[in-house]
């Protein structure tokens, strides 16, 4: 497959950045973060992006979608990197919608998709339980229990928990810690009884939540595919979430760069412009080539996923542990070629670098998909 | 589509009847390849057959239009061709600095009587060309270059002194760089002009890199003689065909740093010796972190190339790209074979390996240094793709 965008990606991506950089600009974040937001995004402007049919990007037409792949939701995700818009989007329009989408009943793809495609729930998936993510540890605790199922454990880094309708949550049904096998999933509504959600005030200004769950009760119906068996299920969240999120990184750390450059063309000193000075110059096309390199490996793991490729998980990991560094370099580099006023809040560059760490640390950091990576190959 | 199905059919069909198995191991000692030219060698019989057939079948330059000696196959049809030579192995019947440098140049700016005179040899492996561009005192600063070119009746005569000729004591023509306007300014007064080796005028010596090889060398011209209709492109004009063809000698490099490292995974050879322990990870676990993270900078890398190749294919392409690829090919290729040294501890340090790696990792050390440092191609991708100002 080429490694071009299609026409119609390439409208949707002239659509989202006109979108994004005109209706929820970085300042947007800024207010949201000044205001102390208790949502923590903006409702409306998530009601404008259902309108655009963003919210449906990965659901078929018959529940509501536009059903336009991986690859069409990472261009979102990349235009909202070089904005740092707050929404729901990845959490639920990619990874809830992928766990419902691809993993789901008839009857859950019946009840839940519509409502994700129209906007009207969010959804948030609560995984991690360690300091960094380790998806196969899962101490939760799932019994079966007369009509349905008894959960109980925390969740942590749950990001858009607080404002969640529906928590996908991991739980074990047998086996022990780093198991793949044992592990099953369920959709849990936010409101049931027994669910303590406590929202984390984060370096990124962005929502992130913790998740406690005391003898929760779901029914049956809450199973998302087979006891035991949710570990494969998982991953293919996780993994859209990771490539959309490298996304989002390579989009921030693109930004982060025009920024940069803009400031190299415009300051002065020495009776200079500093951009003349090949110490700057040389920083400058290093960062550029690392980001050139990260925006091939982000478009071939969406592609690797719209295709379903067999290598689709060694992608995704390549593809989130190699922008994950170039985005961690990228915001950095800024700083240090803004100086000064790079470190004060008035610009928007520390914003770049809040986020990308928070991004990094998500479903997993370069360490934890090199390593995966590794074992892929059998090193 | 159905015409390029067919094509693969048929490509795929003759490889495999045409192709000697023995041609289809990996490139090991630097005899493997062949490099043509009045003198041509072979180290064996296949390897002459496997030259001869593709040479017969116009596929030592697949692209180049048939009236000039070439294959005349369109792009996708090449692409094909590589992909199918890439699935047996096969070995390049033919390295030729002719093919991957001078043609294109030729093909671009050359006079229709320069085609037909020096494009159908090319293909035919029969005149093994030379690089004649650095100068004892013009490297990176290569526009300062002041070899003299002035003619003298019906023909020119040149006098001065290239260096880093790659295999220039095997050449039979070079490709030069001259200067032929005294006056102008540095870019305005260089012509290429295209010279017989082969007169007493010209004269070679090998230089000894730190790997003992001696693949470069210095290349004196003393009142050599250059035929009036051996001007490439414009008098004086010549910075922009050189230019030219140094992208594709940026691409070259870039792409055989990354042809070797596709060729085969990097921990596949550090697997081999370090080995796993009893949880079948790599023994060392600073090293394993290590070749993780240069395995996929090099995935990232080969992607990239790929992509370079479809944006450019699709008319979005940026011309200085390959700027950013010589730098990052070349600078990926240096950290591989340091990895590879720290791999293979004392062992490596030897220099009766077979697999001769301890002279492999000293020639890297030049990949970021030959046609165009890597701080030169961070001055091009600065100023022609960033658009930063000069000083």
């Amino acid at each position: 497959m080429a490694m071009l965008l299609t026409d119609e990606q390439n409208m949707l991506r002239d659509s989202a950045r006109s979108f994004l950089q005109g209706s929820a600009p970085i300042d947007q974040l800024r207010r949201l973060r000044d205001d102390a937001s208790s949502d923590g995004y903006d409702r409306s402007t998530w009601r404008s992006m259902v309108e655009l049919g963003w919210a449906g990007v990965l659901i078929p037409e018959e529940h509501g979608g536009v059903a336009m792949g991986h690859v069409a939701a990472g261009v979102i995700a990349e235009e909202m990197g070089r904005t740092l818009t707050a929404s729901p989007f990845l959490s639920t329009a990619v990874m809830g919608a992928v766990a419902i989408a691809k993993n789901g009943s008839t009857s859950q793809r019946d009840r839940w998709l519509p409502t994700i495609a129209d906007g009207s729930i969010n959804v948030a998936v609560a995984v991690d339980e360690y300091r960094s993510h380790s998806p196969t540890l899962v101490s939760t605790t799932v019994q079966s229990s007369g009509r349905g199922f008894r959960i109980s454990g925390s969740k942590s880094f749950v990001a858009d928990g607080h404002v969640a309708d529906l928590i996908l949550v991991s739980g074990r049904t047998s086996g022990d810690d780093k198991d793949e096998n044992g592990i099953s999933l369920f959709l849990v509504p936010r409101d049931s009884a027994g669910i303590t959600i406590e929202r984390q005030m984060m370096v990124d200004s962005r929502n992130s939540a913790s998740v406690q769950l005391d003898d929760v009760m779901v029914d049956k119906d809450s199973l998302v595919g087979e006891v035991g068996l949710g570990y494969a299920a998982l991953e293919q969240v996780l993994d859209a979430g990771r490539a959309c999120l490298a996304a989002e990184m390579l989009g921030s750390a693109e930004e982060c760069l025009a920024q940069t450059i803009d400031y190299l063309s415009t300051r002065r000193q020495f009776d200079r412009t500093i951009g003349s000075f090949q110490a700057l110059q040389h920083r400058a096309a290093h960062l550029f080539a690392e980001i050139e390199i990260g925006k091939s490996a982000v478009m071939r793991a969406l592609q690797a996923l719209d295709a379903g490729s067999k290598e689709r998980q060694l992608i995704v990991s390549v593809a989130k542990s190699k922008v994950g560094r170039v985005a961690q370099l990228a915001a950095q580099e800024a700083i240090q070629m803004h100086g000064g006023i790079g470190m004060t809040d008035e610009i928007n560059i520390g914003f770049f670098l809040k986020r990308v760490r928070v991004a990094e640390a998500l479903y997993g950091d370069a360490n934890f998909h090199a390593d995966k990576f590794a074992r892929m190959r059998n090193y | 589509m159905n015409d390029l199905n067919t094509f693969r059919r048929e490509t795929r069909a003759w490889l495999e009847a045409h192709c000697p198995s023995t041609m289809r191991l990996p490139l090991r000692e630097a005899d493997d390849s062949v490099w043509g030219g009045r003198q041509p060698t072979f180290k064996n019989d296949e390897q002459k057959v496997w030259f001869e057939r593709m040479v017969e079948k116009r596929w030592t330059a697949p692209e180049w239009p048939v009236e000039y000696g070439g294959g005349g196959l369109s792009k996708a049809e090449g692409k094909i061709l590589r992909e199918e030579m890439k699935v047996i192995s096969a070995r390049p019947p033919l390295m030729s600095f002719g093919i991957w440098m001078l043609g294109p140049a030729l093909l671009k700016y050359g006079t229709e009587a320069q085609k037909q005179t020096h494009l159908p040899p090319i293909t035919r492996g029969e005149i093994r060309w030379a690089q004649g561009y650095s100068e004892p005192n013009s490297g990176s600063d290569l526009a300062s270059l002041s070899t003299r070119c002035e003619q003298n009746g019906d023909h020119y005569l040149i006098n001065g002194q290239k260096i880093w000729t790659s295999f220039g004591h095997k050449g039979d023509w070079i490709f030069v760089l001259v200067r032929t306007d005294f006056e102008a300014a540095k870019h305005d007064g260089i012509s290429l002009v295209l010279v017989d080796m082969a007169q007493p005028g010209v004269t070679t010596r090998p230089i000894k890199l730190l790997s003992g090889a001696s693949h470069f060398c210095e290349t004196f011209f003393d009142d050599a003689r250059c035929e009036l209709d051996n001007v490439v492109g414009e008098l004086n004009q010549g910075w922009t065909v050189a230019k030219y063809l140094l992208t594709h000698e940026r691409e070259m490099i870039g792409g055989s740093a990354i042809g070797r490292a596709a060729m085969r995974p990097l921990s596949e050879f550090v697997t081999q010796q370090v080995g796993l322990n009893e949880q079948g990870v790599l023994s060392d676990p600073v090293l394993r972190t290590d070749v993780a993270r240069n395995e996929i900078d090099a995935l990232s890398f080969l992607w990239t190339t790929e992509r370079v190749a479809d944006e450019a294919k699709a008319g979005q392409g940026v011309g200085a790209m390959s700027a950013m690829l010589k730098y990052y090919g070349t600078e990926l290729n240096k950290r591989r074979y340091e990895l590879m040294m720290y791999s293979a501890g004392h062992d490596a340090l030897t220099l009766d390996r077979e697999d001769h790696l301890a002279r492999d990792w000293l020639r890297t050390k030049g990949n970021s240094i030959e046609g165009g440092t890597s701080e030169v191609q961070l001055n091009i991708v600065a100023k022609r793709i960033l658009g930063l100002p000069s000083v």
